[in-house]
């Protein structure tokens, strides 16, 4: 294959996973940045979501595009609702202690794992698309729902900046950010808020799942490299920083895209590690976060 | 232990001694006395290692309900030297580190007399030793060429499944012959592939043709289209073998990338689509293209008896799926080899006279004293032949065309074409 045509698929490949990196990391970013919680089981919401895509299809069954629309917006409300639940009935208790967080979101992680083998079985599953035409360029043919992803992600992604950055309620999350106890002087539920964004951030995992789902099938096991990737963009965008999550998740999507392509995806996660590593040595904070001095 | 209990063999008094001396054992030795009696009737323990979740979980599905099916009829027909046979499975979670320590548990705790069944390499590979350990029969079904290369131990056999070398080498013929001579291959990279890597491409060579590029693609990985650029453009006959749960994604990826423009020759491991619906969606390319199978998934026109009787027992209807939900698809091409190992422990243990653990190792000696192994019951899938010194078994091999989304076989081999040279003599290592 010529090199254009090469590049052009390295690219598209390369949104694909970007747009759906930049969904989960954000749910990451969020939660860190509000809360100070390292959320281990992230991964594992994402993996609800796309469990809880086959369980939704499954039911609706014909046509899919109907079951897709509707997984599209149970799940993350479904995720979002058990992931408000864990943070009532574990991570607050932990008052939100740094490293017990860590631990008890590696036990949260554990106990939807085994849920999801245990309810949805060992198997990986398909969900169908909710709709399938081919893009059949004149080197290649490419699934046209991939670049409907990159669009929904977008959209989606869109969506979350006018949240926070134009609604009341966005502004009591960047109020509970920048200071959680003049937050509470002022009257905000900073235990609200804190359910509502771990909650979010549950759900745009969840979001990110669905739309992932009829390209990968879905697994119990499937939780980790999303994890692995999330951590990667949030470490090197800066934690907390949505701006830099989301030029991080275009810098490792794309050259996870173009390097997995022209070279090999082993070399593109060495890559990115290499990164992290470069990063936590040289800029701490990440490349738009901001010094944290407490 | 069980001859003290023989020689306690009750009267009444010497139970209540027993008893009264607080001997939970003969209390309950007391209260069943045929266990007692019977010593040599007790069951025969088999283990299984299990891959019931991790990336096998579709394998080991099907691998334990044709185990189950096999032990059934092995108890109907008399057991083992006419004691019954228990089967205890555990879950192996297809991970090396937790395979040893399932042969461990199984060996020790469960107190086996052998341990069957798994089949990813990995987990072969990394099980085997502690197997060699603890001196227990450990017979693999695992398809994989680390038993005939001499690279693990004279407790491990495999008398179920032909290996990877001898399949591609048996097939590398007609491949060469009807599809083309470029060969591009894709396999998953980790031993299973590498076993592919090196033998289809040596094979190849054999034949005048060549492998004109290797994609080792990670056995984690979950997207495909990224590696398909790298098929070079004058590749006459794509070679694809994947395992792991995005088998089917792999697959439809393939389809989307070619489309309905030029592709290649396209030839097949069934394991890419292994306990896959061939009537996905996504997969109507595949019609016209090749695959080698094991076992005929689809029922052929002249199966065998033994091969229906096979195909009910295990619950599998004409298709390959499943008899309780049509859209449960069987590993049809590997499961076999649960069900014929588990026969060939029976033609073992009953020609070694096996009592307890202290004849495991005549047991094995059994084994490997075996050399032609007929269709029958116990070898549905076809007649074989052991070949003691490596441990391998030696059967025929399909190779079937998608025709209106069937699997319908084009070529069978004969044995001897899949049969190399040895590498190794197990006989002549000590226990």
């Amino acid at each position: 294959m010529a090199f254009g045509p090469f590049l052009l698929l390295a690219l598209m490949e390369g949104l694909v996973t970007a747009a759906v990196l930049a969904l989960t990391a954000l749910g990451l970013s969020l939660v860190f940045g509000v809360m100070r919680v390292v959320n281990v089981a992230h991964g594992a919401f994402f993996m609800l979501g796309a469990v809880g895509a086959w369980f939704v299809t499954e039911w609706v069954g014909n046509p899919p595009a109907l079951g897709f629309a509707l997984a599209l917006v149970i799940c993350p409300l479904a995720v979002g609702a058990i992931a408000a639940l864990a943070n009532g009935l574990v991570l607050k208790r932990l008052n939100y202690d740094p490293e017990a967080t860590i631990v008890a979101t590696i036990g949260l992680l554990y106990i939807f794992q085994q849920m999801a083998l245990t309810l949805y079985g060992p198997d990986a599953r398909p969900v169908p698309a909710p709709f399938s035409f081919r893009v059949q360029l004149p080197w290649f043919g490419y699934s046209g729902y991939k670049l409907a992803v990159i669009g929904a992600a977008a959209v989606v992604l869109a969506g979350v900046w006018l949240v926070l950055n134009r609604s009341k309620i966005g502004l009591v999350m960047r109020a509970t950010q920048i200071d959680r106890e003049m937050a509470q002087a002022f009257g905000i539920n900073v235990d609200r808020v804190y359910a509502g964004v771990f909650a979010m951030g549950a759900g745009l995992a969840a979001v990110a799942a669905v739309l992932i789902v009829p390209i990968q099938q879905a697994h119990y096991l499937m939780g980790g490299d999303p994890l692995l990737l999330s951590f990667i963009v949030v470490i090197i965008g800066g934690l907390g920083s949505l701006r830099g999550t989301l030029v991080a998740a275009l810098l490792i999507g794309l050259s996870d895209g173009v390097i997995s392509v022209f070279f090999s995806p082993t070399l593109a996660k060495i890559i990115a590690t290499l990164l992290v590593a470069l990063v936590l040595v040289f800029r701490p904070q990440g490349l738009f976060g901001r010094q944290v001095t407490r | 232990m069980t001859a003290k209990l023989g020689s306690a063999f009750p009267n009444r008094r010497s139970v209540l001694g027993g008893m009264a001396a607080g001997s939970g054992l003969l209390a309950a030795a007391g209260a069943f006395p045929g266990f007692v009696q019977a010593q040599s009737s007790a069951p025969i323990k088999l283990g299984f290692q299990l891959h019931r979740t991790g990336i096998g979980a579709s394998y080991g599905r099907w691998y334990q309900r044709t185990t189950q099916a096999a032990l059934k009829l092995l108890n109907e027909t008399g057991g083992i030297n006419g004691r019954p046979v228990e089967v205890v499975f555990e879950d192996d979670g297809t991970d090396p580190a937790r395979g040893a320590e399932v042969v461990g548990k199984l060996a020790t705790q469960h107190g086996c007399d052998a341990i069957f069944g798994p089949l990813f390499s990995h987990v072969v590979i990394g099980s085997a030793p502690r197997a060699g350990e603890l001196k227990i029969p450990y017979l693999v079904c695992s398809e994989g060429y680390h038993v005939a290369s001499g690279m693990l131990n004279r407790w491990t056999l495999q008398p179920g499944i032909t290996d990877v070398k001898a399949q591609v080498r048996a097939m590398a013929p007609w491949v060469t012959a009807n599809l083309g001579k470029k060969v591009t291959m894709i396999f998953p990279d980790y031993a299973f592939g590498h076993d592919h890597r090196d033998f289809f491409t040596q094979a190849v060579k054999e034949q005048g043709g060549e492998v004109i590029a290797h994609l080792a693609i990670p056995p984690t990985e979950t997207s495909f289209t990224r590696y398909m650029p790298q098929i070079p453009a004058e590749t006459e006959v794509l070679y694809h073998v994947m395992v792991g749960p995005a088998v089917l994604t792999f697959v439809k990826e393939l389809g989307e990338f070619y489309g309905n423009g030029p592709r290649p020759e396209i030839f097949g491991f069934i394991d890419s689509l292994e306990a896959v619906n061939l009537a996905s969606p996504g997969l109507e390319f595949l019609e016209g293209t090749h695959f080698w199978e094991g076992h005929c998934r689809n029922q052929q026109p002249d199966a065998s008896v033994d091969e229906t009787f096979y195909r009910a027992a295990v619950g599998v209807d004409a298709t390959g799926a499943s008899l309780a939900d049509a859209r449960d698809i069987s590993t049809y091409s590997h499961m076999f080899s649960t069900w014929e190992t588990l026969f060939v422990i029976k033609a073992g243990m009953e020609a070694a006279g096996y009592q307890g653990p202290k004849d495991r190792q005549s047991f094995v000696e059994a084994i490997e004293a075996m050399t032609t192994l007929p269709a029958s019951r116990a070898h549905p899938q076809g007649d074989k032949i052991f070949n003691g010194k490596t441990h391998q078994v030696f059967g025929h091999q399909s190779i079937s065309k998608v025709t209106g989304g069937q699997l319908m076989r084009v070529y069978q081999t004969s044995i001897a074409q899949g049969q190399y040279p040895d590498a190794v003599d197990y006989t002549q290592q000590s226990f």
